[in-house]
């Protein structure tokens, strides 16, 4: 056996480590035949909506609706045909947007192991929780007074 | 027996995804294609039961970032025949790295086989902590052991955050008149509205 | 229900898998149904609001409006614009009305009926939920047409902004809980309020995140006063212009099917689930599910009566409010709950 690493943090005062220390890797905590149903539904889910989707184009072949027309299969536009190609270049905030969203987003990723654990690790894991946030509130106060939120 | 069967297919679908991601014409269906392999791999990441992971994935790679791929092959109207003219020129450095990496992977495993590599044996140090599910042990590492490296997570954050708007953000426009909520909702009908009755043939003082 | 199955004298595993089966067809059908249904009712409310009458005609009290829509779209054809990326614009509202059904997989419905009973319910839901941006970004962007493309990206930055305030609600109720399982969740709201109350919202440090959850939920689903995506003054029928047939049912099926999913979650969330209101024994012979339901119909009634009143919001407001107040709000209160529990249940 090599050697256990020492740990150094209140974790192990939790004396929680004990039992488990045998164990091994055992990952088998999460019950895959929960998960199992998941993946059966999405199989159910996107045929049925695939039916959704392609039955009523098999049936108004036979019914007679279907009637495609140049004017009809044309994009729509108000009474004229459309003066410039649809797609293009977009607002720079749109992209802003995306990225401080992925940002955020891994805050909050951050926060949910943090949510379940606080409680057991004590105010050294609080306070790192704090220290972490600060630093990115001041990222963000940092974008409010850039006006990087602005919107008109 | 279902597990394996689940393993292959995901691992197929992230295999086949990922290549179809390079060989698809249109940027866009790249993204789609790059959208199913974070899914699949996802799957993989619950079959070795790391839900929290897998959960991690989803939200932020396919919720996240692919969003912003998206935005972006959508968005900037790139000539990608003209990218893609470049193909040819660069593609004997391509095949470059790609030897490289093989020659690494193929080195790697070589010496793991040879006995070179110590990749140590399950001592239970690893193990759960605080019992129950990978979430709360991941928390406990990663706010107990590894405080400070989550520390720096949230500086580096920081960093793509100010990088994120010194790179995009453009000087403003003459603002247009902000609006100022709590004004419009102080305002009173008295304020703005006055009940006259004027005599015939005479005007309003306004 | 695996027992049952048993009991005619299957093997445990074909058990299992038809009962499986069963429960999804159990969640997706009348989930339909409801849609259905719910749409009927939106719009009678909404009628009665502006003292209309409201779909009176098919079948007794209007009541079978939804499903003689739901035929006529069916046998509509499909118009599939030339200039259109065909493969994608079919697959649109595939994604959106698979996202929306699949997140009904780990509410519970009642004590132990829920079809995934998973550690991480409540993750599910972000990322089930997160992916719905898909489903309106590809259709607006493969219709190749003006109104359906500026729609797509309004909607998709309009969703991605509320989803960081609604990340932020969720981290507060599981600090409370303790638990990401759904199930969970609604048992820590048991006797919440003073003992007897079922459920957060009673609480006066998760109220606030109840608002803020509830409005979230509401620009998240673009229902009014949200609803930029589909301003018909501006933009025709937002991303869906280009759509008919069953392909536009399925936006309206799928955006409806939203809507319930997050009222649910706020009955879920905030409300105590399928736990009778207050904690008294009588409560506990209505069975659990009828509870939820009168929950999750209260909650549609509330986002109903806000569309029927409420006027819509400009884009820059909407960027504003999500932005500018839910997210350092909701972050605030992240520290507040924490540092509230810290105290009591850790101690100084």
């Amino acid at each position: 056996m090599s050697p256990t690493i020492p740990a150094i943090t209140p974790v192990a005062l939790l004396g929680a480590a004990a039992p488990f220390a045998q164990s091994g890797l055992d990952l088998a905590q999460t019950d895959l035949a929960q998960w199992l149903p998941i993946l059966i539904f999405l199989g159910i889910a996107v045929l049925l909506s695939a039916g959704f989707v392609f039955a009523p184009i098999v049936a108004s072949r036979f019914t007679g609706a279907h009637r495609p027309g140049d004017e009809k299969l044309s994009e729509y536009e108000c009474g004229f045909p459309a003066f410039e190609a649809p797609r293009r270049a977009f607002d720079v905030r749109f992209y802003l947007v995306a990225i401080l969203f992925i940002i955020f987003d891994l805050e909050v990723a951050f926060l949910f192991p943090w949510a379940v654990t606080v409680f057991d690790l004590g105010w050294q894991a609080w306070g790192g929780m704090i220290v972490f946030l600060t630093v990115l509130t001041v990222g963000f106060l940092y974008e409010w007074k850039k006006g990087a939120l602005e919107w008109e | 027996m279902i597990q394996t069967l689940a393993f292959y297919l995901f691992a197929a679908m992230v295999i086949a995804s990922a290549a179809l991601t390079i060989l698809a014409r249109n940027p866009v269906h790249s993204v789609m294609w790059l959208i199913s392999s974070f899914f699949n791999a996802a799957g993989l990441m619950i079959i070795i039961g790391a839900e929290f992971i897998a959960m991690l994935l989803v939200i932020v790679y396919v919720g996240a970032v692919a969003v912003l791929f998206l935005f972006i092959v959508m968005m900037l109207n790139i000539d990608f025949a003209e990218l893609r003219a470049g193909f040819m020129k660069n593609f004997p450095v391509g095949i470059a790295i790609a030897l490289v990496l093989l020659a690494e992977l193929v080195l790697g495993i070589g010496a793991y086989r040879a006995g070179a590599l110590e990749l140590g044996v399950p001592d239970g140090s690893a193990a759960p902590i605080l019992g129950a599910s990978n979430i709360e042990n991941i928390g406990a590492l990663m706010y107990g052991r590894y405080l400070f490296l989550f520390e720096t997570a949230g500086l580096i954050l920081l960093v793509a955050m100010i990088g994120a708007i010194v790179l995009t953000h453009r000087e403003q426009r003459a603002p247009r008149g902000h609006q100022n909520i709590a004004k419009q909702i102080a305002r009173q009908p008295e304020d703005a509205i006055v009940n006259t009755k004027p005599e015939v043939g005479k005007g309003v003082q306004l | 229900m695996t027992a049952f199955f048993q009991s005619l004298g299957m093997t445990y595993e074909w058990a299992w898998f038809t009962s499986t089966i069963a429960g999804i067809l159990l969640i997706a059908l009348p989930l339909m149904l409801a849609v259905a249904m719910i749409i009927y009712v939106d719009r009678k409310i909404w009628a009665a609001m502006a003292l209309r009458k409201g779909p009176n005609v098919v079948g007794p009290f209007g009541l079978l409006q939804s499903f003689a829509d739901g035929l006529k779209v069916f046998l509509q054809e499909t118009i599939i614009p030339s200039a259109a990326n065909k493969g994608l614009f079919l697959l649109a509202p595939i994604i959106t009305f698979t996202v929306a059904l699949l997140a009904w997989a780990v509410i519970p419905f009642n004590s132990g009926a829920v079809l995934a009973d998973i550690n991480v319910g409540l993750l599910y839901i972000l990322a089930v939920s997160s992916l719905g941006v898909y489903g309106v970004v590809i259709s607006g962007w493969a219709s190749n047409s003006k109104y359906p493309f500026f729609s797509a990206m309004r909607a998709a930055a309009q969703m991605i902004s509320y989803e960081v305030s609604i990340g932020f609600t969720l981290v507060c109720v599981v600090l409370w809980a303790g638990t990401f399982n759904m199930n969970g969740i609604v048992l820590a709201q048991q006797g919440h309020g003073l003992g007897f109350v079922n459920g957060f919202f009673f609480n006066p440090l998760l109220f606030p995140m109840w608002v803020v959850f509830l409005i979230s939920a509401l620009a998240e689903t673009a229902r009014a006063p949200f609803d930029l995506t589909e301003a018909e003054s501006e933009l025709v029928a937002g991303y869906q212009t280009e759509y008919s047939s069953m392909s536009f049912a399925l936006f309206w099926l799928g955006e409806y099917a939203n809507v319930l999913l997050m009222c649910t979650l706020n009955a879920v969330l905030f409300f105590g689930g399928w736990l009778p209101p207050v904690e008294w024994s009588l409560l506990y012979y209505v069975p659990g599910w009828l509870w939820l339901f009168i929950k999750i119909f209260f909650f549609f009634f509330v986002f109903s009566w806000i569309k029927a009143t409420v006027p819509r919001f400009r884009y820059d407001q909407l960027m504003r409010l999500g932005w500018k107040i839910f997210l350092p709000l909701s972050l605030l209160f992240v520290v507040l709950i924490s540092g509230w529990l810290m105290l009591t249940r850790y101690g100084v």
